[in-house]
């Protein structure tokens, strides 16, 4: 005899299965490594000899025993926190260029999001020739202009990651997209009104746009601290974490350690920590921006 | 003088723009500049833009010094099998969170969002070794393999679009006897070509652009994608300036001709890859 089952238990079991695919990824790509990693991150293996226990020693020597671990903290909170606030900027001041209705308004749109449609790499070489010191494109136009000593950018240990964060600024036709999708939210009638009522546009910028947009500022701002925190893409193709590891970033210490040394053990623990620390920032973004919304 | 004003104010929003865009763009068009020059012209002061007669003999040598028509299909085949995956699982996923009704589907979906804020770097390296361990290292599984397992922010664009679909096609199709899978793959489905779309576009520009993928686990050299095609320029030819902008013009103007004919399949991302630094 078949057991009947009603309609709602019949679509909980569809329900479930059909999102098998997920949940399985879930577990076997996240879950699954990250208890692996943290398990990894006490011994000391280093994918030929057998692993052995080490307790805690890998974090001991994290804190202690390893110079490059400052630098790649140094480097990566630097980078952070100059190019995150600077790309906020950047985006948001382009979406509110951009939100006027003029003519063609949209073309430029589209003409600022090109950057994000060139692969990364192939801008990364680009990038590269643009910052020779002698026949790039960038030393070129400032000869031009009238600057006397012209840099080497991603040879000198003072410029190399300014010329990152530069190239990460290029980008922020992305974030313009975002914010400007935000603007394009908020009712007409607001500036309407504070229009009648006299406020400039400056006020109204401060008292209407940005705090109607602070969610989504919110949002991007931690998704970029995010992304920053675990960035060394860049820095891997282009200067190595050098010039004198000027841009040597936390993350290239972890991805040498793991895919040159192969000290599984160690990257891992490494990699935790980096984990830690950036689900604390987002955590705490989220109660600061938790606490300023229902101010 | 109101009018006035407003005139000042669009030329000057018009001037603003004009020259951020020139700036923004510059580095691009020095790029195709570069790739079309004769070796000796890249190094002549003042600058040398577009001199006739263009060599396209640079794109011919970045193609046949390397095995180029191996690594595109190896990128293609990436390509074609990573867009099947994604699209088949976050539909499916997605059907789940928008057309079925069931226990903790909310709170589900609200935690598949969550894991988007998960740094990715953290399973980079024991998922390595899994795939090491299982000897799939050096083949096309680990780049494959992870998008048949759904993305969450294709599972949210596919969610978004199947809520807005009627629930009355649903009931009368039920009503006739179709199956819940059915449902699916014969009403939702064919009606998502849109989100579809913008899923297709996106995966694809994903596989086509990732570099780090391919550089843990692709080794043999005849089993390269395009971006390690690319990087390998820099360090072979890293004097040659003329080929490695070819060859990067070559990997960029696909991306260039479907963003022109698909502008807002690709203007979909809320800033969810990222790389930057």
């Amino acid at each position: 005899m078949l057991q009947k089952r009603t309609l709602a238990q019949t679509e909980a079991i569809e329900g479930w299965l059909f999102c098998l695919p997920w949940i399985i990824g879930f577990l076997g790509f996240t879950v699954g490594p990250m208890l692996y990693s943290l398990a990894m991150s006490f011994t000391d293996y280093d994918m030929i000899n057998k692993s052995k226990w080490v307790g805690f020693a890998n974090y001991k020597k994290i804190f202690t025993n390893d110079p490059l671990v400052h630098i790649g903290v140094k480097v990566t909170l630097l980078f952070t926190f100059i190019s995150v606030p600077l790309n906020l900027l950047g985006g948001l001041s382009l979406a509110l260029l951009l939100n006027h209705k003029l003519k063609g308004i949209s073309l430029f749109r589209t003409l600022f999001y090109i950057p994000a449609v060139v692969p990364y790499v192939a801008s990364l070489l680009m990038w590269q020739l643009i910052f020779n010191q002698n026949f790039g494109l960038l030393n070129l136009f400032l000869e031009k202009i009238g600057v006397t000593s012209l840099p080497n950018w991603l040879g000198d240990p003072k410029y190399a990651l300014w010329s990152l964060i530069l190239i990460s600024f290029w980008g922020v036709g992305r974030d313009m997209l975002v914010y400007l999708g935000g603007l394009q939210g908020i009712p007409t009638e607001y500036y309407e009104a504070a229009e009648i009522d006299g406020a400039s546009g400056w006020k109204q910028l401060i008292f209407i746009t940005i705090p109607l947009l602070f969610p989504i500022i919110v949002y991007t701002s931690i998704l970029g601290i995010i992304t920053s925190l675990q960035a060394y893409n860049t820095a891997y193709i282009l200067t190595g974490g050098g010039p004198a590891n000027s841009t040597y970033f936390y993350m290239l210490h972890v991805f040498n350690k793991a895919f040159q040394d192969f000290q599984m053990g160690y990257s891992s623990a490494l990699s935790w920590l980096l984990f830690i620390v950036t689900m604390f920032l987002t955590m705490l973004a989220l109660f600061v921006a938790r606490r300023k919304a229902n101010a | 003088m109101h009018k006035r004003q407003q005139l000042r104010e669009k030329t000057l929003i018009y001037c603003v723009l004009l020259v951020l865009v020139f700036f923004t763009l510059v580095p691009i068009v020095w790029m195709f500049n570069i790739s079309i020059l004769k070796r000796v012209d890249v190094f002549k002061v003042p600058t040398v833009w577009f001199k006739h007669p263009w060599q396209w003999s640079n794109y011919k040598a970045a193609i046949q010094s390397t095995p180029f028509f191996t690594y595109l299909g190896n990128t293609l085949l990436i390509c074609i099998l990573s867009i099947i995956g994604e699209v088949l699982s976050c539909s499916l996923v997605a059907f789940s969170f928008s057309r079925l009704r069931w226990k903790g589907r909310d709170v589900l979906f609200l935690i598949v969002l969550a894991t988007m804020m998960l740094p990715k770097s953290m399973t980079m390296i024991p998922v390595f070794v899994i795939f090491s361990r299982l000897h799939l290292v050096n083949t096309i599984v680990p780049l494959v393999l992870p998008h048949y397992f759904g993305f969450p922010f294709y599972i949210f664009l596919m969610r978004q679009f199947f809520l807005g679909l009627p629930k009355s096609m649903d009931e009368a199709a039920r009503i006739d006897g179709c199956n819940v899978f059915g449902i699916y793959s014969r009403i939702i489905m064919p009606l998502s070509k849109p989100v579809i779309g913008i899923v297709v576009i996106q995966v694809f520009r994903d596989v086509w652009n990732d570099f780090i993928n391919p550089l843990l686990y692709l080794n043999d050299t005849n089993k390269w994608t395009l971006t390690l095609w690319l990087q390998a320029f820099q360090q072979d030819f890293s004097f040659d300036w003329t080929m490695m902008m070819a060859a990067a013009v070559i990997t960029t103007l696909p991306m260039l001709v479907l963003f022109f004919f698909a502008q807002k399949y690709f203007m979909q991302d809320i800033v969810f890859t990222g790389e930057k630094g």
